[in-house]
């Protein structure tokens, strides 16, 4: 190794130094319940804090070496942590096996990056990988779109996995309805949690209090919470940018309040319970019908099954979400589409030109508003119970990164940050708390690697020439 | 002069920001198929007047009268209206257009309100009824034709925001003449251009006062444009006007020379 090995061994002495300053409160005590009486104890975990300490300390040494260009001993420190945390060593924590052997990934990520980096560009600009990359794109889609269509009938779709295609399909439809507001016009919105719980409280209301079906809901609730997105719309009309954000912002906060405290309607932070869910040609799921209805497993013959009304509810999303799409992109081509990019673009430019920003922001704001309000009516269906809990600031936050993360403007790129900001909190549950450390690193990830968003790429909304082979679509 | 009415007058138009007279008390009028340059020096309210006539400021005073199809008032009509409804039509002096969209985006953007009124609002756009669809080949004809007056054909497809500077001036005036305009509004369209983009610019202006008859407006710094092709040279300073005529008599007077030149002949500092 190099006559620079002692200068790099202080400073990764320093930052385990930093580390274990930091990490001696946050890390080496816990507070341990010891009954009722008694209150609370500390617990000591200073063996975790070390084995951390010392993984902060290899692994930054790696990660110096790999900036250095010392490729081998990187390598081989990247290793160690790696085989440390996926071997069957008796580390304290799950935890400290997944930090131990990230780390290890971190640096040998690190010292491969600057060639497979080089690789990659090289391979992307030869002819060969441009056809495939832009074949790719253009099939990406429908790859996915297959996939999503034989879900519910692969033999690892239980229950649980189901549950998850659900909620995905949900972000992912909520993601292209706000993708219309903030990717295309350029609208920062913080508040579109709001038309999610008034579609949800459309339905709830309308079909506890009144008995309407879902199907006949849906389009009402479409209608509401598209007023609400006129309503939202005329005051801010004239804000743009951090302002917009901190009025809708607001006014996400006021629907919420709004139905936490009208209790006569809403019935306040209890919640509506016993929604119906949506049927089937009037055939409900469940193992007996109501009176007046008749069970799936009477009108079909095929006898009932718990995961029958989830793979039910799977189509109805993903339906939804394709309707959803297909809208998006067929608005995208149209004038109105182009003005509302246009309006994202210069909105003194679009005045000049005789464009009214006004009608372009409200229909904007209109149907974006429009198609939460069909999500929020079938999560209310979904869930048979809803209470204003369900849409807190957190849930516009996370739809607003699924628009950000795609790639502002992207339809594909939504639904790939929707598989992973949803899906990976989901599947690294057995790290416990940890895994919204997981989250937050994912996304520092992609900010870091894919500052414009995972998919970056905009196509034309209108093409004077033939599109390049094998793009387009 | 002839016997054409005038396509606008400005009269007695003032402009006050708070205790800042910008605009005093200008009068002009600009014709269909001529060039009516406005010149000036620094800070003399060029921008100013623009800005009142294309909706972008409420005048405190004075009239502006348009007559296009019919007459309209454009200083009691809402900012947008003045493109959609009088028909006029501006570019900036710090480039406007969009620049993630392409080329041929831009020039559709321009025909909004025609494909909005064709697409009924949307709905037939839709359905992909045929109305639709004739339009928008219409309009994309439209475009074609004028990425090909300013030589921007092959880029059609590109961002506009990629395109070197001087290409970026162009495709921003057949823009706005994509607008179908009766009166274009070019805010210094020559600056930061070179000699060469310079004289084709002077070529396109020459082409759209003859070949479209509308009437064009023209704020500019540079002389050799000014005086090549303009029909009619109005001098602005102070935000008052100081002289109005023909190019070669706006040259000699005295109080522009002054108003250029420093206010005495014999200033050692001029």
């Amino acid at each position: 190794m190099g006559p620079r090995l002692p200068a790099l061994l202080k400073d990764a002495a320093l930052t385990a130094f930093v580390a274990a300053a930091l990490g001696l409160f946050i890390v080496g005590f816990r507070t341990v319940d010891i009954g009722s009486t008694k209150g609370l104890s500390f617990d000591y975990q200073f063996v975790d804090l070390a084995i951390a300490v010392a993984a902060i300390f290899v692994g930054r040494l790696g990660l110096s070496m790999a900036a250095e260009g010392q490729r081998w001993p990187a390598l081989i420190l990247g290793g160690i942590l790696g085989v440390v945390g996926v071997s069957s060593v008796n580390l304290p924590s799950t935890f400290l096996h997944w930090f131990v052997g990230l780390a290890g990934l971190l640096v040998i990520g690190r010292t491969l990056w600057p060639s497979a980096d080089r690789a990659l560009s090289r391979a992307r600009q030869s002819p060969g990988g441009r056809t495939v990359g832009r074949i790719g794109a253009r099939w990406l889609g429908g790859i996915l779109l297959a996939c999503a269509f034989l879900m519910p009938m692969m033999p690892f779709a239980d229950q649980k996995t189901m549950d998850l295609g659900v909620l995905i399909l949900t972000y992912v439809m909520l993601g292209w309805g706000l993708n219309i507001v903030v990717g295309l016009a350029g609208l920062l919105d913080l508040g579109y949690v709001a038309f999610y719980a008034v579609g949800a409280y459309s339905y709830a209301l309308l079909s506890t209090q009144y008995g309407l079906g879902f199907w006949s809901v849906l389009p009402l609730a479409g209608a509401f919470a598209a007023t609400f997105g006129l309503v939202l719309g005329f005051p801010v009309l004239r804000l743009r940018g951090d302002y917009l954000a901190i009025v809708t912002l607001g006014f996400g906060e006021i629907i919420r309040l709004v139905l936490i405290n009208w209790v006569d309607l809403t019935n306040g932070p209890a919640g509506v319970g016993d929604i119906p869910g949506p049927t089937l040609f009037g055939a409900v799921f469940a193992e007996t019908a109501p009176p007046g209805h008749r069970t799936f497993s009477q009108m079909t013959g095929i006898p009932f099954d718990g995961t029958q009304r989830l793979i039910f509810l799977y189509y109805i999303i993903l339906g939804l979400a394709l309707i959803t799409n297909l809208f998006a992109l067929r608005m995208r081509r149209l004038p109105v589409g182009r003005a509302w990019e246009a309006l994202r673009e210069d909105e003194i430019a679009c005045r000049a030109l005789g464009l009214n920003p006004t009608n372009i922001k409200l229909t904007a704001f209109a149907i974006g508003a429009m198609f939460a309000g069909f999500a929020g009516s079938f999560f209310a269906a979904k869930q048979r119970f809803i209470s204003p809990e369900s849409f807190v600031f957190i849930e516009s936050a996370i739809i607003l990164a699924i628009v950000v993360l795609g790639g502002m403007g992207s339809q594909i790129g939504v639904v790939l940050a929707a598989v992973l900001l949803i899906g990976l909190p989901e599947w690294f549950r057995d790290l416990g708390n940890y895994r919204m450390l997981v989250f937050g690193l994912a996304m520092v990830l992609i900010m870091v690697f894919r500052p414009r968003g995972l998919i970056a790429h905009r196509e034309p909304s209108v093409r004077l020439h033939a599109a390049p082979p094998g793009g387009g679509g | 002069m002839s016997a054409v009415p005038p396509l606008i007058d400005v009269e007695h138009l003032t402009m006050r920001f708070g205790g800042l007279l910008a605009v005093d008390d200008v009068s002009f009028s600009a014709r269909p198929r001529e060039i009516t340059a406005i010149i000036g020096p620094n800070g003399a309210g060029k921008t100013t007047v623009f800005n009142c006539i294309t909706g972008f400021y409420k005048p405190s005073s004075g009239r502006l009268t348009l007559r296009g199809d019919r007459e309209y008032l454009l200083e009691r009509m809402l900012g947008h209206e003045i493109g959609q409804k009088a028909k006029v039509a501006r570019t900036f002096q710090n480039i406007r257009l969009f620049p993630g969209m392409t080329v041929l985006e831009n020039l559709m953007v321009a025909q909004h309100n025609k494909l909005m009124q064709a697409s009924g609002m949307s709905i037939y756009g839709l359905l992909g009824l045929r109305r639709y669809r004739v339009a928008e080949a219409d309009a994309i004809e439209l475009a074609r034709g004028w990425l090909e007056r300013i030589g921007l054909t092959v880029d059609a497809d590109r961002p506009a925001g990629e395109l070197p500077y001087g290409a970026q001036r162009r495709l921003e005036i057949a823009r706005a003449m994509c607008t179908a305009p009766c009166l274009l509004c070019l805010d210094e369209p020559a600056a930061g251009l070179n000699p060469r983009e310079s004289g084709a610019l002077n070529d396109l202006l020459l082409s759209i006062r003859d070949r479209e008859g509308i009437g064009v407006l023209l704020i500019e710094h540079d002389m050799s444009v000014v005086m090549k092709i303009s029909d009619h040279v109005v001098v602005l300073d102070y935000g008052r006007k100081i002289a109005e005529g023909a190019p070669e008599e706006v040259k000699r007077d005295p109080a522009v020379i002054r108003a250029y030149l420093g206010t005495d002949a014999g200033g050692a500092d001029a």
